[in-house]
């Protein structure tokens, strides 16, 4: 990081060492997996950049917006609305975590056999170590997995305002009337919590700023989906992830910037590696950075991973909402609208997932699909099952992987991926 | 024109050297602590003109020696194909892993899997378990066939398995009737991963372990009939070489 934000920090109540032990590895891991992939597309550096400053440049902006009156909204999933809290004036960041931290002292609050997402998530407020956790007002979570649900009490004795929204498991009009009210009684606190009121303008332009955000990553994924591969699946899933951290408008703008030089690339078939590739789709459990793992071996095989259907994915930018009103309660109406159809595994039965995974095979011409599980969620992992079956029956072949953040099993997962990339 | 393969495992490297998909020569050795000088001292004195490598340590030798790598589990399909053109469904036991693969009539791997990161159930467990009950490893499975009581041994984790191997020899069972019991478990999981990747009954033995007797005994009274090569501990290096030679 090129200026000292010691003080920043500091301030922010971070501790300072662990702090500093987490950038080191988080640096390295960035080094080694994404600085040494060759033939990037040159517009990666503005991601590059954001990265080196993911704990520094953008912080300062989001300390300096506070200075300003502004609010910073935390949360820990794709069902939380960011339309609505642009509306309210706020910030939305992303609280995903992706690197295990302090986990002999997390274990002291959740059991073992809980996901590594979950861990991570209280290790990092532990530990002293998520800037953005430790500037955000407001800390949403949201009763998806039961292990959310739970780690949530945890963490709502540690952080100032914890606010916890409801979720449905069925899709049903009763579950779509809980939603429902969950999401005006969200906005209602978004009011109370910047003093600004939600009006159909703002929302139009919330809703705008968001629905441009997704179009664009869109954009980037259907370049994904040409037989020439302007980019790395690595590259994309990096875009992906700094999506929920980084200023919208800005990140709009450098993602259909570097659109612009992917179509060039497949125009001038300018791939991003020298030769032919087994096409892989990633389904199941989001990666938060830096879980770089399962994406990295497999790229590092004669494979690449062509799209996501995960939060951080396909799932999280599917549907925009739509836009076509001049009033207020039309528009919250086209919000629960949209995040309603969210095929997140907490919901049952869950078809719709299902359907999305066998279009987007398509749509990105797949050779073959990883089911990808954190040890222990559950609503992923057993839909694996079912979800294999389903895949081998339309002649995808499949291969569910479980794993955690930690480093254990690479050799076994490397084997495994290898056997199945030479097996498709 | 001669072709090596070399199966650098957890628990065993094996080298096979072949002229025109015949054997010539075979090598076996302990993998030990240090598998490259280890990898080193077998192929001392081998001319090849292609080497791959495949087994846990392919990467590290391909580092060291200028080889292609495959995996052990297409290497295994590769081997087991050509000794058994036959072979639908392949079980492999080795010293930390269980693998269980099906192939087509043309010996491509259609489903496989593998156990994904501790070592229950494989050789490196029934090593613990027969030192635990005071057997030499290469008389254990003929120690359990002479069984005359059934145990269950409920743990696959290597380390619970060894504390309620103890408790149960503290009980006054008998070491050869809880050995009987170990095996079983072996067994159990690894017929669920065959159950996993092919609905056959005809399984292809190999890997260190199929060189148990008992295992084999206790997969056959499962109704499986089970075809094991003379040495099965070297059909994926063979598989190498094979894989070897057609590139």
């Amino acid at each position: 990081m090129s200026t000292d934000y010691n003080n920043m920090w500091k301030e922010l109540g971070l501790d300072l060492d662990a702090h500093n032990a987490l950038l080191e590895v988080l640096n390295q891991g960035y080094k080694d997996i994404y600085l040494s992939q060759e033939n990037r597309p040159k517009s990666m550096e503005y991601f590059d950049f954001v990265m080196s400053e993911v704990h520094g440049l953008r912080i300062k902006e989001l300390v300096d917006a506070k200075k300003e009156g502004k609010k910073v909204i935390g949360s820990y999933c794709v069902f939380v609305p960011e339309e609505l809290i642009i509306a309210a004036g706020g910030i939305s960041v992303g609280l995903c975590a992706g690197a295990d931290f302090a986990l002999e002292e997390v274990e002291n609050y959740i059991p073992r056999n809980t996901c590594s997402l979950v861990k991570s998530a209280i290790g990092f407020k532990l530990g002293k170590v998520c800037p953005y956790l430790e500037c955000a007002d407001l800390v949403v979570g949201e009763n998806t997995c039961d292990g959310k649900k739970k780690a949530y009490e945890t963490l709502s004795e540690m952080i100032d305002d914890f606010y916890v929204m409801d979720l449905p498991q069925i899709k049903n009009n009763t579950g779509k009337e809980l939603f429902s009210k969950e999401i005006k009684r969200f906005a209602e606190k978004l009011e109370e919590l910047t003093g600004n009121e939600i009006t159909a303008d703002s929302l139009k332009k919330g809703i705008e700023i968001v629905n441009n955000k997704r179009k664009a990553l869109y954009r980037l994924e259907n370049l994904r989906q040409e037989k020439i591969l302007p980019i790395s699946g690595l590259d994309a899933l990096l875009i992906n992830q700094i999506s929920f951290y980084d200023d919208p408008l800005r990140f709009t703008d450098s993602v259909n910037k570097l659109c612009d030089e992917l179509e060039e690339r497949i125009k001038s078939e300018n791939s991003a590696y020298p030769s032919k590739r087994k096409r892989i789709l990633m389904s199941g459990c989001p990666m938060a950075v830096p879980n770089w793992k399962v994406p990295f071996i497999t790229e590092s095989l004669d494979a690449v991973i062509v799209g996501e259907e995960s939060c951080i994915g396909e799932r999280g930018l599917r549907n925009p909402v739509e836009n076509n009103s001049d009033n207020r309660s039309d528009l919250i109406e086209n919000i629960i609208q949209r995040y309603f159809k969210i095929d997140c595994a907490v919901f049952t039965p869950n078809k719709e997932r299902k359907d999305h995974i066998l279009e987007m095979a398509k749509k990105y011409k797949a050779d073959g699909v990883i089911l990808y599980g954190l040890n222990f969620c559950q609503p992923y992992t057993i839909e694996a099952f079912s979800l294999e079956k389903e895949l081998e029956k339309n002649n995808l072949p499949a291969i569910k992987i479980e794993t955690d953040y930690s480093q254990e099993d690479m050799g076994q997962l490397q084997t495994r991926i290898e056997a199945f990339v030479e097996m498709i | 024109m001669i072709c090596a393969g070399i199966d650098i495992g957890s628990r065993t490297i094996a080298l096979v050297l072949t002229r025109d998909k015949e054997i010539i020569d075979t090598r076996i050795t302990k993998t030990g602590f240090s598998p490259v000088s280890n990898a080193k001292k077998i192929m001392e004195g081998i001319k090849a003109d292609k080497i791959t490598a495949t087994g846990y340590g392919r990467t590290l030798f391909e580092h060291h020696f200028n080889s292609d790598t495959v995996t052990e589990i297409k290497a295994a399909a590769r081997g087991a194909y050509e000794m058994t053109p036959s072979a639908r469904a392949i079980l492999d036991i080795g010293g930390q892993d269980v693998k269980a693969l099906s192939i087509n009539e043309s010996g491509k791997v259609t489903k496989f899997e593998m156990n994904d990161r501790c070592a229950a159930g494989t050789g490196k467990f029934l090593e613990i378990m027969a030192d635990s009950l005071g057997f030499r490893l290469d008389e254990f499975g003929e120690n359990a066939v002479s069984f005359q009581k059934e145990i269950t041994i409920s743990n696959m984790c290597t380390v619970f398995a060894e504390s309620e191997v103890t408790s149960l020899l503290a009980r006054g069972e008998k070491p050869s009737d809880i050995a009987m019991g170990v095996h079983v478990s072996v067994v159990k999981r690894a017929v669920s991963m065959i159950k996993r990747v092919t609905p056959s009954n005809e399984i292809f033995f190999l890997g260190g372990v199929a060189k148990n007797k008992c295992i084999k005994l206790i997969l056959e009274k499962n109704g499986f009939k089970i075809s094991t090569p003379k040495d099965p501990q070297i059909v994926v290096a063979y598989g190498a070489a094979l894989i070897a030679g057609e590139n």
